[in-house]
């Protein structure tokens, strides 16, 4: 007899680089770690050019230009030709501060696919203060014009939490004026930043509940004009999300200094095994790196995952968040009703949102809390 | 509404027909989105130039497989109404 070694898993789909932790803008959910990293560890230009060749080999097709502020690298216009080149769709993920024509102009000449856009609130006072930047509010509406101009796909992305639950209708109003094809409307999730500040950005399950109606509702109606996605809360949901598509199953995270991660949020695990594309080609890290194997699959699971219905829909939903609330990466995820803990976290995001703090801790390399 | 025989549907920018090499088989790149695509939808979308017409590319689609016309377009209206419906077609 002999062993058969295990099939090698099927390729990603997307690669997330974070090309660097530096923004302009403060967002208390920000989904970098607290521990953002330093400039002076960020991998260069042809050490990415590597990452997306290898990407394109590996089968991946989408790669995602994130932060941080991406066009805070001064080799931005560079990177995004290294990806175009490579065959992979390129889609720029921006807060859209600090982005001149000039530097716009560069960056759809290298082959520029999609941007991202976010806004923080649909008007100056509560867009500026959630981004915790004065005058972001006229340089995001700037770089929207210029995106549309350009005739490229522009998408504005919407964080949502207590302060700007209440505009989610805004947002769609927003996204249409500025000529988007697409809008998200993502509801915070607790990791990093967000769960720092949980207290302050939990909204209420009714207003949550009512804002969810409304996305549906528009959708129909938008159809052909804008496409709408929502990621839902999933401190008031009945299961949990697939996070990251499932574990090592579609995507990949790279951190600026080249750390390798299942999802962003994966470095709060501890005892996890991350590879560096520095030393590891992209291909060896997806099929080996200890940390892609320890949760992919359904091999890893106990009950009541092993034997659920949804095990290969959910992939036991989030491992960080497992570990966040349940105290064991390996548990359930309590956003799931068949948790034991679901009942407590929904009890206690419920108290949060109605009687928790104000005072924000602002995204930043230095300890900051204000009210 | 539904595409008519005088519309020019074309990809806009931002939306790629890309054979997957990886996984052997065509798809559409677009923002956040990748549609697997048949064989027969790829040859569809290869026509979707903004330069030919509903009516030249049912035309030509039904003369390469041999099919009436009037099933041709009946398929690639459906096509086409849901892609442009997904904002990755435009007339």
């Amino acid at each position: 007899m002999t062993a058969h070694a295990p099939l090698p898993p099927a390729p990603p789909i997307g690669v997330l680089v974070e090309l660097t932790h530096r923004c302009p803008l403060g967002c208390a959910y920000c989904s970098n770690p607290l521990a953002l990293e330093r400039p002076a560890a960020e991998i260069d230009t042809q050490t990415w050019a590597r990452v997306f060749s290898e990407a394109a080999a590996l089968g991946a097709l989408h790669v995602h230009l994130s932060g941080g502020e991406p066009t805070a690298r001064r080799d931005i216009a560079a990177i995004t030709r290294a990806a175009a080149e490579a065959g992979l769709y390129t889609n720029l993920i921006t807060s859209g501060v600090g982005v001149s024509e000039k530097l716009w102009g560069e960056l759809v000449a290298s082959g520029l696919d999609h941007a991202q856009l976010s806004f923080q609130g649909t008007d100056k006072a509560t867009n500026d203060r959630y981004g915790h930047y004065e005058g972001a509010w006229e340089k995001k509406r700037a770089f929207a014009a210029m995106v549309t101009n350009a005739g490229l796909p522009l998408t504005i992305n919407a964080v949502i939490h207590r302060g700007n639950l209440h505009q989610v209708g805004a947002f769609i109003e927003l996204a249409l004026e500025l000529g988007a094809r697409r809008l998200e409307v993502a509801h915070t999730q607790y990791y990093g930043w967000a769960l720092a500040n949980r207290a302050a950005l939990m909204p209420p399950k009714a207003e949550v509940m009512d804002a969810i109606a409304l996305v549906e509702a528009a959708r129909p109606r938008l159809s052909g004009q804008l496409v709408i996605d929502m990621v839902v809360p999933d401190y008031y949901a009945r299961y949990p999300k697939p996070c990251a598509g499932g574990w090592g199953r579609v995507a990949i995270n790279i951190s600026p200094s080249g750390k390798a991660l299942p999802c962003h949020a994966a470095e709060s695990i501890p005892g996890l095994e991350f590879w560096n594309v520095k030393d590891h080609s992209l291909a060896e890290i997806w099929r080996d790196s200890p940390a892609f194997r320890a949760f992919r699959g359904t091999d890893w699971m106990r009950e009541p995952c092993r034997s659920c219905e949804r095990r290969e829909i959910d992939w036991g939903g989030c491992r960080c968040q497992a570990l966040a609330l349940a105290g064991d990466a390996a548990a359930t995820d309590p956003a799931c009703h068949k948790s034991p803990h679901h009942a407590g976290i929904e009890a206690m995001a419920a108290a949060e949102a109605k009687t928790g703090p104000s005072a924000i801790r602002w995204r930043s390399y230095k300890e900051k809390v204000e009210a | 509404m539904s595409i008519a025989p005088t519309d020019r549907p074309r990809l806009p920018r931002g939306v790629k027909l890309r054979h997957d090499d990886v996984r052997g088989r065509w798809t559409l790149l677009a923002p956040e989105r990748i549609f697997e695509v048949d064989a027969t939808a790829a040859a569809v979308l290869g026509l979707c130039d903004g330069e030919r017409d509903l009516g030249a590319i049912v035309a030509d689609l039904a003369a390469r497989y041999n099919a009436p016309p009037e099933v041709i377009e009946k398929d690639v209206v459906k096509m086409l109404d849901d892609l442009k419906a997904k904002r990755v077609l435009e007339t």
